[in-house]
């Protein structure tokens, strides 16, 4: 299967502390690559180096035959126009409605008029569950709608790669059951490509198709989600079987 | 307090304060790089595609017309009390008549522009800081940059050019104002007619008086933009740090402003004004 996105041996550092130490990882079309650890292991660091909002200390990250890692600000607008990124909390534009939320990446990176833009809104919000609520401000939604406002803006482009940081992190189950539901349809509408950062290990088993455990600042394991339910790795199944923030405390041996 | 103690306590003291003024001094150093650097990202990203003009007029019209209230009422009480206090002054040395020349003059050099920018600094500065700030830290601008756009284009050129347009313009209705209250300060209560105070304004003032105190505006427009939006895309630490760089920036313009002034007159005196 086509390789989209290949990390190698990526490291971060933040003042004292090595976040990464030789990250490798790849992403295949068309697969959706859940990646799970503890709370500060540097999930989400993986996430803003891949889409160029940190830069990493050493590495590659070659999507498409480019290695974008440190590449300057100016092409990164064209990389980031193929890589959408979900944030935690939405990371909506509280000065714009839901429609010019929606509409900012077209505004920006399409000669559409206005009335082609309207309608390109309003599919993408029917596909999401929010029609209607174009002119509703992001302070009067709800924090789902917020979180899938957030995904429709970061996939109304077309991007190739989706970048999933913690999406269902604070959801109550119906609300994380819709947005999982909406990602599916997108999925199965549009063949989405993505990595899926989550502590919602039920979530990243409905979604995803492979998982990598982040620990001690490497990769532990990258397998299919059959194969992580199932093994018997004390580390992988103390990820798997309990929440990863006390996995993390869980002092087990590598084998 | 005995001898042995006071030798423990002024170390300790003394390791505070130079710790203290290290933070101080590498916070400055700090922001004396990062503004720098803006600068330069702003002059490099100014001119190329895409440019935001309407989000440029907005911001004009934003922080001109909004500004329009506090700058009229502070400048025609600025001007009325220099010439009531010019003309009870003088009036002891029988120089009553010298008040619209002082008065004209110290408005368009000084009182206008400092005036102006202090207070619109401290409306618009604190404005700008905590805005962009509060996107900062709800993650708005990481989203600007990661939808492929740029925040310094996007939010912070927008609003430098609106600070260097609106200053000068607020500052010559300042002027105005500030003229028009002296005048009438000075024929009500010191019996100087509007035609004598408008022909001696008109015979002192020369056209340097007016563009140096345009040119310091325009200094203290741009470092109070740059440096609020410097400060907001670098807020860290919830609204608490939104609230830090709010206050920050008052004060960092107010400073800048009172000490760059006595350099700008200075370098105006040496260089525009005519040596007598």
């Amino acid at each position: 299967m086509e390789i989209l996105l290949d990390i190698k041996d990526l490291h971060k550092t933040f003042g004292n502390k090595h976040v990464l130490q030789g990250i490798s990882l790849s992403l295949r079309k068309g697969e959706i690559l859940g990646l799970f650890g503890g709370s500060g292991t540097g999930k989400s660091v993986i996430l803003r180096t891949i889409i160029g909002l940190e830069g990493p200390d050493a590495g590659e990250i070659v999507f498409r035959d480019q290695n974008i890692a440190n590449l300057p600000e100016r092409q990164m607008i064209e990389v980031r126009k193929k890589i959408g990124y979900v944030f935690q909390n939405g990371a909506l534009f509280d000065s714009l409605n839901v429609e010019e939320n929606l509409a900012y990446p077209l505004i920006e990176h399409t000669k559409l008029n206005p009335t082609e833009i309207h309608d390109r809104v309003n599919r993408m919000l029917a596909l999401i569950d929010m029609v209607g609520t174009n002119h509703l401000y992001p302070n009067e939604l709800s924090g789902g709608m917020q979180k899938r406002a957030g995904l429709a803006r970061a996939i109304i482009l077309g991007p190739e790669i989706i970048l999933f940081d913690e999406p269902t992190a604070g959801l109550d189950p119906v609300n994380t059951r819709r947005l999982l539901e909406n990602i599916k349809r997108l999925r199965a509408e549009r063949g989405i490509t993505g990595i899926f950062v989550t502590h919602d290990i039920p979530s990243a088993f409905a979604i995803a198709d492979r998982i990598a455990i982040l620990y001690e600042r490497k990769i532990y394991i990258v397998d299919s989600v059959e194969n992580i339910k199932n093994s018997s790795d004390p580390l992988v199944q103390s990820f798997v079987s309990k929440p990863p923030e006390a996995s993390e405390t869980v002092n087990v041996r590598r084998k | 307090m005995t001898t042995s103690s006071l030798n423990r306590v002024i170390p300790q003291l003394s390791e505070k304060l130079a710790a203290r003024l290290g933070f101080h001094i590498l916070a400055t150093i700090r922001f004396a790089g990062g503004f720098g650097l803006l600068s330069f990202q702003i002059l490099r990203e100014i001119f190329y595609p895409p440019y935001y003009f309407r989000l440029t007029i907005e911001q004009i019209l934003f922080i001109g017309v909004r500004s329009i209230l506090l700058v009229s009422v502070t400048a025609l009480a600025t001007g009325s009390v220099m010439a009531l206090q010019f003309g009870y002054g003088l009036a002891r040395f029988g120089g009553k008549l010298y008040v619209p020349k002082v008065v004209a003059l110290t408005i368009l050099r000084e009182m206008g522009p400092v005036f102006t920018s202090l207070l619109v600094a401290g409306r618009v500065g604190s404005g700008i800081a905590s805005e962009i700030g509060s996107m900062k830290v709800t993650q708005q601008i990481d989203a600007i940059r990661a939808l492929g756009t740029s925040p310094i284009k996007r939010l912070v050129i927008p609003r430098v050019i609106a600070c260097l347009v609106a200053f000068p313009i607020l500052t010559l209705f300042a002027d105005y104002i500030g003229l028009c209250g002296a005048m009438a300060v000075s024929m009500k209560e010191l019996s100087i007619g509007n035609e004598y105070f408008i022909a001696k304004a008109i015979e002192t003032l020369r056209s340097y008086d007016l563009f140096t105190g345009m040119a310091k505006t325009t200094v203290f427009a741009f470092f109070v933009s740059v440096a609020a939006c410097w400060k907001g895309l670098n807020t860290e630490g919830g609204t608490q740090g939104v609230g830090e760089s709010t206050t920050w920036i008052v004060v960092t313009s107010s400073i800048f402003i009172m000490i760059s002034d006595f350099f700008l007159t200075k370098f105006f005196i040496l260089t525009v004004y005519p040596k007598y």
